[in-house]
């Protein structure tokens, strides 16, 4: 559990919320989160800003019991390894979703849900969760 | 560059070791390490430690300085190597490069974690930093998460089953059994692993190391001098690290790891030694997928075939290619900083066949194989007897 001070949420809104990411100009690439250097390109590369789509589909998950500390309230839980259907991969929980309809290559689209609200600040870290489709 | 030999090992036992602190179990591994090469101390010029969250796990950090205090070992320069579960490894490889580059000619490297001194829950939050922070562990991945997406990408596209899964576990217990060191001494069956508690599916509590306290620490020589000074020195032909996205989705496969690959190829060029040629290795079982992508990534067997081979045995010792047979990080006890320097003890232990009842017979040739996080680190090591 990362603390979940103030400035580290607020820097990450953008990817959090919006799921901001990196487009690579030179091998046409997409990162998520935010790079500032290309992995494939390294110094030949010319990253901007990409938003990332909110669909994708499940490339392996599994389910967890048991979870770090901060996540007691809704273990257990699944996670998924996303391919978003530009490229990019991302890894995120997944909700609302029986146990069946969780599968590789299942689709999935991105839904907004608090993440965390343990830290001692009050803080509480909003972002991106995912929800199968079909 | 010199050829650097391994002159003296030492272990502390591995486990829930309530009753020693992090300086005790140090100290017990380090003098064990001096009075097995035949050294004084006073001969030793350099230390490098391996520990991965000791400022998580007791609070410490400048482990370094530490060491070198404990051992009675000041003014020498001491350097603590951080590189998650491989921070063993990478100060072996360090120090290895320290005496070939003929800067020292002998060194003391060792590793060490003390993990029992916070609950299981912080001690997993520990393990979690050696993943992406922000992307995963934030998000509810924990390392057995992290393992279980490969161990689910494996089964899927190769048929590998939770039983290949669990032989590895077997297999290592079985080992443990004949290691006075190890965690645990006991045996388990595939039974067992399969109705363990679920942990992050596939997985399951025996398909995980434990949580272990432990110390382990060698002395390396130039072969030369070693020659004289140890009765049997241990030759490192090869030393061989590389480097992944620290985040699985980074990862061009999840069915490999990448920085394992690479390593083994550049180790097995500069052993100028092929897979087939190695008698025994000790390879990152942290999970038991871990052991199977490890027996395929390194080319002892073909991708995809690392399960069959360890429900078949072939990697029991007595098997074609005996795998962990000291028990391995599932059976020995995975002290983190500490296993990367008691995989190469192992080594010295098989290629002096002082291994006892895990003993490969004629072992010539051995490989070590050490990974930080889920696979952003890998570090391998060949050794053979002088």
């Amino acid at each position: 559990m990362v603390d979940g001070s103030l400035p580290l949420i607020w820097r990450n809104f953008s990817e959090r919320y919006n799921l901001m990411g990196s487009k690579c100009k030179s091998c046409g690439k997409s990162f998520f989160p935010t790079r500032l250097i290309c992995p494939n390109c390294r110094t030949k590369g010319k990253l901007v800003a990409e938003q990332m789509p909110f669909t994708g589909k499940i490339v392996s998950w599994t389910k967890v019991f048991v979870g770090p500390q901060g996540f007691d309230m809704e273990t257990p839980y699944f996670l998924a390894l996303i391919e978003l259907d530009n490229g990019a991969m991302i890894l995120s929980q997944l909700v609302d979703n029986d146990d069946g309809k969780v599968r590789t290559g299942a689709r999935v689209e991105k839904v907004f849900r608090k993440l965390q609200d343990n830290d001692a600040e009050g803080a509480i870290a909003y972002g991106y969760k995912f929800r199968v489709t079909g | 560059m010199r050829s650097v030999s391994i002159i003296g090992v030492g272990l502390s036992k591995f486990g829930e070791q309530w009753d020693k602190s992090f300086r005790e179990l140090v100290a017990e591994a380090g003098v064990k390490a001096i009075q097995d090469s035949g050294l004084e101390g006073r001969e030793i010029q350099a230390v490098f430690g391996g520990t991965m969250a000791s400022g998580k796990f007791i609070g410490q950090e400048h482990i370094g300085a530490l060491i070198a205090d404990q051992l009675g070992l000041n003014p020498l320069p001491s350097t603590r190597m951080e590189a998650a579960c491989a921070s063993g490894g990478v100060a072996l490889r360090n120090a290895f490069t320290a005496v070939a580059s003929g800067m020292y000619d002998v060194v003391a490297v060792g590793g060490v974690e003390k993990m029992t001194e916070v609950s299981t829950e912080a001690a997993a939050d520990a393990l979690g930093g050696a993943g992406d922070q922000e992307t995963e562990l934030f998000h509810g991945a924990t390392f057995p998460a992290l393992y279980a997406l490969l161990a689910r990408a494996h089964m899927e596209k190769f048929g590998t089953t939770e039983e290949m899964l669990a032989s590895a576990a077997v297999k290592n217990h079985a080992n443990a059994v004949h290691n006075p060191y190890a965690q645990f001494q006991r045996a388990i069956t595939i039974e067992d692993v399969l109705n363990s508690a679920p942990v992050s599916s596939p997985l399951k509590l025996l398909d995980c190391s434990p949580i272990t306290d432990g110390a382990a620490a060698l002395l390396l020589c130039e072969t030369s001098k070693a020659k004289k000074i140890a009765k049997q020195p241990v030759e490192i032909i090869a030393s061989a690290q590389a480097s992944d996205s620290l985040a699985l989705t980074g990862r061009k496969s999840l069915t490999e790891l990448n920085a394992t690959k690479i390593a083994a190829r550049q180790a097995f060029e500069m052993a100028k030694a092929k897979p087939e040629q190695v008698d025994f290795a000790e390879v990152h079982d942290c999970f038991t997928i871990a052991e199977i992508l490890a027996i395929e990534d390194i080319g002892f067997f073909k991708k995809g075939e690392g399960g069959k081979a360890t429900l078949a045995g072939e990697t029991a010792i007595g098997g074609s290619r005996p795998i962990n047979t000291s028990g391995g990080l599932k059976g020995k006890g995975h002290p983190v900083g500490a296993t990367g320097i008691a995989q190469a003890i192992e080594a010295y232990w098989q290629l002096n066949e002082k291994a006892g009842k895990r003993q490969v017979k004629g072992a010539k040739l051995g490989l070590s194989h050490n990974v930080g996080g889920s696979g952003a680190t890998a570090v391998v090591h060949v050794y053979r007897r002088v």
